[in-house]
């Protein structure tokens, strides 16, 4: 980049997702300047977490490689990790943004070599694996993580964690009395690509997440299938690690319902029979029952869908689940009426897995900025402003569709860098 | 360039207590006679100044960095567009991946992993000897136009937003008009907020807004004849739609058929066409093309049993549009809307509908009910599929009581009275239904029209149309989820109907992304760069045309069909069109194709630098060919986790299995190497190769070696080809112990030493 404030042609990214990655790596190989800023300590958001693609079932962090190779590759692009934006004044072509980055607690002095978390005693939950497994307070989130740095959890490490950590690093890497840095860079537009959170499913309080290991979500699901995570791609019962004999799929787990997510999530119904594709590769005689209102696995999923109902151990059942019920041997009684029967059914089940939907994470997070939104969060674009959102922030969608749209907000993006 | 060259071997990260560095660097300075530092943390500013210190001083220009992968660091040791930086990975392949002696084995697995050490700084010393500086390819001329093909709301929406980024557009519409499809829409979906009301058609305002720009030219009742070039010079013959020119793109033929035309066995398809390679002098010039053909309506006349072209009160969708556009709804009180053809045998939607249909479904159900309210809709689904915020027009719709919606399983649909009688199992009434309408619409599905016709009419070698069209049903579609512009023709994106069924917001979302990649590759071609996805790449393949054979391997294998060729078949290269994965370097039986930092050469050089210990069976020296994209990082994981990987392989990162070239099997055998492996990307139908067919192209020309080794009197064993993904780190080792265990068992290379 030719100017490390920015100018009026440079354009400001914010997420580092899927979507962001994408708009930002399009704008910037036209040839325009780009900050990218990621508010988590490695690129990749929401799809770094996922096992596999559908349909193609391929994994996520293919694509993310050459993504990030891309950036390497760019110096038009300045990516910025654990990098919110406080605050935006001005107007189109003429943005001045404030940056806040949290501390690293490690410094650009880290060759990754690991010797940190080798000799960090202190343990945090793993959030990249939703908590699910511990890893050290001095840790790299996960293999494919980029930046590969490391990053330390200050707050979690006692006073002698603090000292081994310091002492194992022969690079003057670590530093504790790192401070919040803020920067202020001027851009000409923003593409706002902050993605989506997973929807808290303690709020359906019918469904009981968290009174039951045996109740996991979808999330939980993709963590365990990947090679990385918790369990090293075992999918077991958290808690007793039972192996499932039996799985209920429940979908629609605050989507399409007025009291929590009015919207479709869009994914959801390919992403069950996805994750039936992980149980079958691992259980090929597990019995699966997924309760749904309408399968939307429209045009090529079609054919996907087609080929995991000829599945002779799983059923589907139109209806939606009215209650999960935890029963004293670990596992669950899915209810819920057949819509077309009428039938009241009580399935016993290992393990439920709720397919909770995409809420924006603006609805969660809240905005730093006067954006337009509607009333579940999502931002609407104005690209006549150059505020410009793309991606899960825009509207629930799947990855392609997302990359289509966040092509699209480079574009936009451009167009604001080049109006005469 | 005049190369001054210098290893710097870094002691950092563990590789100085691993190795003995000592040693290492005379690896450098005897056996490869150049220059050699070490640095405790050369990745460091301390590091970095060092070796920019002998930049500056020393004039060093060619830097060897034998420290960590490659895929970390790039920044640190990025010395500027002058400099070459090579880099030898003993960190994560070497040290990371030597695991833990075993006991008693502690020397043997000492030397094992300073020999790997070795070889790799022999390899990286060797690369940096042969790499040269790239020279970007510039075109002579480069025209920054763009060409849209189709005036429908893709079509428009591409040239429009393309124009808003300052770029000259032409579009060309067959109909004497523009709008496309939508010119028949009474009206439009609801796009906002509350979701509610139908919006009235904005067709025209599109179409005004086009032609008001000055940066739009539009042709209308013109179609493409034919597309010569490449990308920022595409050569563009245009004519009037229907009409049959010379000039029309000839069909591909083949070498076989070529055979048989010459023969006078085989008629040829293109009698009376001007040749493919030849140049129209009065074409249009253009830098990029967006093809937005767009789609038709399907065909449904199979479903007699829902009455379709037995009974006039049965319609489509489109002919419903139509119908209420034309204001002909009156008298029509009750209408029932067919979502799914399958009865009782199947719960899909009509083919080639996508979620599009159920909308259209909704729309229209609310047209019956705007035009007379007393009517009656009836919208009988198997699967309502109303995503994201369409969810709330559909709910909508719900509160409508005329508006009647159940899933059913529709079983028959006959003439009765004026109208007709649906009948169907399994609704939500927990009954079966019998309805008697006025009229039944059937949501038949959007057909893109790359699936009747070559629709971009390219004159290249390998044909007019696109490939993969039978992945897709015909449509124009990326196979890549994290990359959906991706065709297999460099420098032409597709967009709305030709690749998907798409609502209007989704057509605009994707026809202004396909705009932006046009406008992108015209600016690599400017830059002299390769596009997706070896972005940015300033090398190409040039050919040694005085050694060609003409045997078209390479025009046939590129997976991009970069390569036209002459009348003799001699290769015709266009720089443009290359994604530079190095296939047609992987297919030259004569060794003639080569990128300045990547050639045949190059890495055949790189594997006799490998030292190959006779007489010693723990001693086997094996190749793994590792795609740099999915392979080589997996491997690197498996290094971070800490996976022992065999000590005997030696990996060599390649752009595309595809860039393979068979003679570094025969050479690494003939130097007495004892087995070769190829790890790359999936194929098949979910191929997952980033260059479409690198490693389907690779594994059939390791099978096809198998014969050739036989006749040397080695055992067709000794090679192998495996698909893994990015993320099998933790079954590598297993997958090379495997593989290495089978050579063990069929013993050293028998021409070691010789």
């Amino acid at each position: 980049m030719t100017d490390e404030q920015g100018t009026s042609g440079a354009i400001l990214v914010v997420g580092g997702g899927i979507s962001g990655l994408t708009s930002a790596l399009e704008a910037a190989e036209v040839g325009n300047d780009v900050f990218l800023v990621e508010k988590n300590a490695y690129f990749g958001g929401r799809v770094a977490q996922l096992n596999q693609y559908f349909p193609k079932l391929c994994p996520p962090s293919c694509g993310l490689e050459i993504n990030f190779k891309r950036i390497k590759d760019n110096r038009k692009i300045r990516p910025y990790t654990m990098t919110t934006v406080k605050s935006v004044t001005g107007g189109p072509g003429n943005y001045e943004v404030t940056l806040e980055t949290a501390p690293r607690y490690v410094n650009a002095n880290c060759t990754a070599c690991g010797e940190c978390t080798i000799a960090c005693s202190d343990e945090i939950d793993n959030d990249f694996n939703l908590g699910m497994n511990k890893s050290k307070a001095a840790y790299l989130p996960h293999e494919m993580a980029f930046p590969r740095r490391y990053v330390i959890n200050k707050a979690a490490l006692s006073a002698a964690g603090a000292a081994a950590v310091k002492a194992a690093c022969k690079y003057n890497a670590v530093d504790l009395e790192m401070q919040t840095e803020t920067k202020v860079i001027k851009v000409g537009a923003i593409i706002w690509a902050t993605g989506w959170t997973p929807y808290d499913p303690t709020k359906m309080e019918n469904l009981k997440f968290g009174q039951s290991q045996a109740i996991v979500t979808n999330m939980m699901i993709e963590r365990m299938a990947a090679p990385g995570g918790p369990t090293d791609g075992a999918i077991v019962r958290p808690g007793d690690g039972k192996e499932p004999e039996s799985f209920a799929f429940v979908q629609c787990a605050g989507s399409r319902d007025e009291n929590h997510l009015e919207f479709c999530s869009y994914v959801c119904c390919m992403a069950t029979f996805k994750q039936m594709t992980y149980i079958r590769e691992r259980y090929p005689e597990a019995k699966i029952y997924v309760f749904y209102i309408d399968l939307r696995t429209p045009g090529k999923y079609e054919k996907f869908r087609e080929k995991l109902m000829a599945d002779q151990n799983s059923t589907f059942i139109k209806g939606k689940v009215a209650e999960i019920i935890p029963e004293a041997d670990g596992g669950v009684t899915v209810v819920a009426e057949n819509a077309v029967t009428g039938n009241k059914i009580r399935q016993k089940v290992d393990m439920a897995v709720l397919a909770t939907g995409m809420q924006p994470s603006l609805a969660v997070q809240g905005v730093p900025v006067a954006l337009a939104m509607d009333n579940s969060g999502f931002i609407i674009s104005d690209p006549e402003k150059g505020m410009i959102a793309a991606g899960c922030a825009r509207k629930a969608a799947d990855v392609v569709t997302t990359n289509q749209s966040s092509t699209a907000a480079a574009l936009k993006a451009i167009q604001v860098s080049r109006r005469s | 360039m005049d190369k001054k060259y210098c290893a710097y071997i870094c002691t950092g990260c563990g590789i100085g207590e691993a190795l003995n560095i000592e040693e290492l660097t005379k690896v450098v300075t005897s056996e490869m006679a150049m220059d050699c530092k070490d640095h405790s943390y050369l990745c460091g500013a301390d590091g970095r100044a060092f070796i920019e210190k002998d930049m500056s001083e020393n004039g060093v220009n060619t830097v060897m960095i034998c420290a960590c992968s490659p895929r970390v660091m790039q920044n640190e040791f990025d010395f500027g567009n002058d400099k070459i930086t090579v880099r030898a990975n003993l960190r994560e392949q070497v040290i990371w991946s030597a695991g833990v002696a075993e006991e008693g084995k502690e020397d043997a697995h000492q030397e094992w992993m300073q020999e790997t050490a070795s070889d790799y700084v022999r390899m990286a010393c060797t690369r940096a000897k042969k790499t040269e500086l790239p020279e970007p390819f510039q075109l002579e001329t480069l025209n920054k136009e763009i060409l849209v093909m189709g005036g429908g709301i893709a079509g428009m929406t591409a040239a429009l937003e393309a124009s808003k980024a300052g770029s000259k557009v032409t579009i060309i519409e067959k109909a004497d008009k523009l709008g496309g499809k939508a010119l028949g829409w009474a009206k439009q979906f609801p796009t906002k907020l509350p979701y509610a009301d139908l919006e009235p058609n904005s067709i025209g305002e599109m179409v005004a807004a086009v032609e008001a720009d000055s940066n739009i030219t539009v042709k209308t009742s013109t179609e493409v004849a034919r597309i010569g070039g490449a990308p920022g010079d595409f050569g563009v013959t245009l004519k009037a739609a229907g009409s049959k020119t010379e000039w029309d793109a000839p069909a591909k033929v083949g070498v076989d058929e070529q055979d048989l035309i010459s023969q006078g066995k085989m008629e040829d398809p293109n009698a009376g066409l001007k040749p493919y390679a030849e140049g129209n002098p009065d074409a249009q010039k253009f830098g990029a093309v967006v093809l937005a053909t767009g789609w038709v309506p399907a065909d449904v006349s199979e479903y007699t049993h829902l009455g379709c072209g037995v009974n006039e009160k049965v319609v489509t969708n489109a002919q419903f549009e139509k119908m209420a556009k034309d204001n002909q709804l009156s008298g029509i009180n009750s209408v029932a809307f067919v979502m799914s053809p399958g009865g009782e045998e199947h719960d899909q939607d009509f083919p080639y509908c996508n979620s599009v249909t159920s909308m259209v479904a909704l729309k229209q159900a609310k047209y019956v009910r705007e035009n007379n309210a007393d009517a009656k809709a009836y919208i009988l689904y198997q699967h309502m599929r109303t995503p994201g915020h369409m969810e709330l027009f559909y709910k909508g719709i719900q509160q409508d009581d005329g508006i009647f919606l159940t899933k059913a399983a529709v079983t028959s649909v006959v003439a009765a009275g004026n109208g007709c009688t649906v009948t169907a199992k399994d609704t939500l009434l927990g009954e079966d239904l019998s309805l008697d309408v006025d009229l039944v619409v059937l949501a038949a599905g959007m057909v893109p029209t790359t699936k009747f016709e070559n629709s971009i009419n390219l004159a290249y070698r390998q044909g007019p149309a696109f490939l993969d069209l039978g992945l897709f049903d015909g449509y124009a579609d990326s196979h890549f989820i994290c990359f959906p512009y991706e065709t297999r023709r460099t420098g032409v994106y597709t967009c709305g109907g030709v690749r998907k069924a798409m609502n209007m917001e989704e057509t605009i979302d994707d026809a202004t992304g396909a705009a932006l990649k046009a406008i992108q590759c015209i600016e690599s071609a400017d830059r002299g760069v390769s596009v997706h996805p070896r972005s940015g790449d300033k090398t190409y393949p040039e050919f040694f045309m005085q050694r060609c054979t003409q045997c078209k391997r390479c025009t046939e294998e590129c997976p991009f069909g970069a390569l036209d060729d002459d009348a003799k078949g001699t290769p015709l290269p266009n720089p443009t069109r290359c994604r530079r994965c190095g296939t047609c370097m992987g297919a030259c039986p004569e060794r003639i194709i080569g990128f300045k930092d990547y050639n045949v050469d190059l890495i055949g050089a790189m594997l006799k630098s490998i030292e190959v210990p006779e007489d010693d069976e723990d001693k086997l020296r094996i190749v793994i060919f590792a795609c740099e994209n999915d392979a080589y990082p997996a491997l690197d994981m498996a290094g971070m986790r800490r996976n022992k990987l065999n000590h005997m392989v030696r990996i060599i990162p390649v752009r595309c299995l595809g860039s393979v070239n068979m003679a570094w099997v025969r050479d690494l055998l003939s130097a007495g190497m004892d087995g070769a492996m190829l790890l790359g990307c999936k194929y098949g139908d979910d191929y997952q190769c980033h260059f479409v067919k690198g490693s389907e192209i690779a594994s059939k020309r390791m099978e096809n070696i198998g014969d050739s080794l036989s006749t040397l009197g080695l055992e067709p064993e000794r090679v192998r080809s495996e698909q893994i993904s990015i993320t099998d780190y933790d079954k590598i080792p297993q997958l090379l112990n495997d593989f290495v265990d089978e050579i063990v068992e069929l013993g050293p290379n028998p021409f070691k030493g010789f």
